[in-house]
């Protein structure tokens, strides 16, 4: 299973690599990241392989809210479909 | 490969303009429930609904979460209980409500339909009963939402029926008055009433239908809205193609949730039911949309053509997205849903005339308007009877949801909590229809050719 996890909130040192720690730790396989800054706005994108995921994806859904609000951030984590279904025909 | 700015798209549009999927509905026939004795057939009732059931709200809350999408309600729609009930000896068909009451408070869903009689040609024994025992049906339940349908475009209007539909939302608000009369909030008359509508207060499991199915209701006026921005000025046909659009959007993710419940629970798909359901939630209207289009207050002269092209394109932008569609399928005006509506009645920009008009082309119908509490039970039966003549010569599904507030008088406001929202009392038309209602017998079918 393939999902898109994004990261919104103000950039500050360390982002990036809290959330691939975590998603280490779970073992899932990180396939695309994107990152922009806008002024003190930064958004990631990261594009993940769950298949070997050692954990459920509610119990990851939950570290990843977990950790976004430790960092003052929104993280979440979404299934691929949807962003399939609403922009490809 | 999705791009950064359809991801963030997408993420914006469920944050900041309320795209949700208003409400998967599991529909299950109780057709093999009925029994003579009564409690037997509540055991049966019951026992159904939690095996049928038990798995539905966990798993659309599990959908919730990995697709990041709002599931606002689950529900469940039943064979019209007159039909389950009729074969039973009791005179009363309270406990049937109450047993779906407690089975869908076992299962943890929002609402139930499905306490309803289809008496567009007559009454049986049974359809009589159940009719008679809606106010205190309602009364005595929380979650059990009641429907009557009182005329087809084939049948005609059964204008007996019109009259007692009028007698009993009177006397459901009069004994839900301590809540405002809230039980009618949870009673629906319907024109064309449709098998498979997965929305409330009206959804009921058809005689048609399947053992079981899942019926997906979508939502996202905010959506809608958002996107009219962007095309601010521009002729109505490009308006027309931006809301195509969107609806296709939307549906999209209504079809795909649809499709995981349904494989998830082992139930057959049945359809997505395109509609802008809004809620009382500012930036959730559908009455901004009209506004979005030009009009300085939803009510003014040009209403009934925005809405009218708003409607007709949701259709056209949802139906390809989704397998198969189905329900009302068509905008909601409900006033006390809608910050907007709420508003306009308010100041008093919006009548229940115009409303009325609006019927003609949207779904569904007069929905969740607060009437004074001492309007005569013969002019809701004017207001439901004629709600039912411009669905039947339309062909089309319309509806009447009214609230005579108890104690209330035009101006006063009443508030029903949760998704209902809150709405003023507005004026109703004090000439008297009695003379007219109190003949009874039928509204004969109309002509279907030569339709002007």
């Amino acid at each position: 299973m393939r999902a898109f996890i994004t990261v919104i909130g103000k950039d500050k040192v360390g982002i990036i690599a809290a959330v691939c720690v975590l998603l280490s730790e779970q073992n899932v396989n990180i396939l695309d990241i994107s990152q922009t800054l806008f002024q003190e706005s930064f958004t990631m994108i990261m594009q993940v392989d769950m298949t070997q995921s050692s954990a459920p994806f509610e119990t990851l859904s939950e570290r990843l809210t977990q950790l976004g609000t430790d960092m003052d951030l929104t993280i979440r984590i979404q299934r691929e479909e949807i962003f399939n279904a609403m922009h490809r025909i | 490969m999705i791009n950064k700015g359809e991801i963030l798209q997408t993420i914006e549009m469920i944050d900041q303009q309320h795209l949700d999927v208003r409400t998967i509905t599991m529909g299950i026939s109780l057709r093999d429930c009925g029994c003579a004795d009564m409690n037997k057939s509540c055991d049966k009732i019951y026992d159904k609904i939690c095996r049928k059931a038990g798995n539905l709200v966990r798993t659309g809350e599990a959908i919730e979460r990995e697709f990041g999408i709002p599931i606002v309600n689950k529900r469940i729609s039943v064979t019209p209980i007159s039909l389950v009930a009729e074969c039973c000896e009791a005179n009363d068909y309270v406990p049937f409500a109450k047993a779906l009451d407690r089975a869908a408070k076992e299962v943890g869903v929002d609402f139930l339909g499905g306490y309803s009689a289809l008496v567009q040609k007559g009454f049986t024994v049974g359809d009589e009963r159940l009719i008679r025992s809606i106010p205190e049906a309602l009364a005595e339940t929380e979650l059990v939402c009641s429907s009557v349908n009182v005329g087809t475009t084939r049948a005609g209007i059964n204008m007996d029926a019109v009259r007692l539909m009028g007698e009993t939302v009177k006397k459901t608000a009069e004994l839900t008055k301590h809540q405002g009369g809230l039980g009618c909030a949870k009673l629906v008359v319907f024109c064309n009433a449709v098998e498979d509508n997965p929305f409330m207060a009206g959804a009921f499991h058809g005689v048609g239908e399947p053992e079981c199915e899942i019926n997906v209701g979508v939502s996202g006026p905010g959506v809608v809205w958002q996107a009219l921005k962007s095309a601010k000025g521009a002729p109505l046909d490009v308006a027309a193609e931006t809301i195509k659009k969107t609806a296709f959007r939307i549906t999209r993710v209504g079809q795909l949730v649809a499709q995981e419940a349904s494989n998830r629970l082992g139930v057959p798909f049945g359809i997505v039911d395109l509609s802008l359901a809004p809620t009382a939630t500012i930036g959730d209207s559908v009455a901004d949309i009209l506004e979005e289009l030009g009009l300085s207050s939803v009510g003014a002269p040009g209403t009934t053509a925005a809405l009218a092209l708003l409607n007709d394109a949701v259709k056209k932008g949802g139906l390809m997205a989704s397998s198969s569609v189905g329900g009302l399928s068509g905008a909601f005006i409900p006033v006390s849903e809608d910050a907007g509506m709420i508003a306009a009645a308010r100041a008093g920009r919006l009548t229940i005339e115009k409303l009325e008009a609006m019927t003609c082309v949207c779904s569904v119908g007069l929905d969740m308007i607060a009437i004074p509490g001492d309007t005569p039970a013969e002019t809701i039966a004017g207001i439901i009877a004629d709600e039912a003549a411009i669905g039947m010569v339309n062909s089309k599904t319309t509806a009447v949801r009214v609230i005579p507030v108890p104690g209330k008088s035009v101006g006063d406001m009443v508030s029903f909590g949760g998704l209902l929202g809150e709405a003023p009392v507005m004026p109703v038309n004090t000439c008297s229809p009695a003379e007219f209602i109190l003949r009874g017998g039928r509204i004969p079918a109309p002509l279907q050719s030569l339709r002007n």
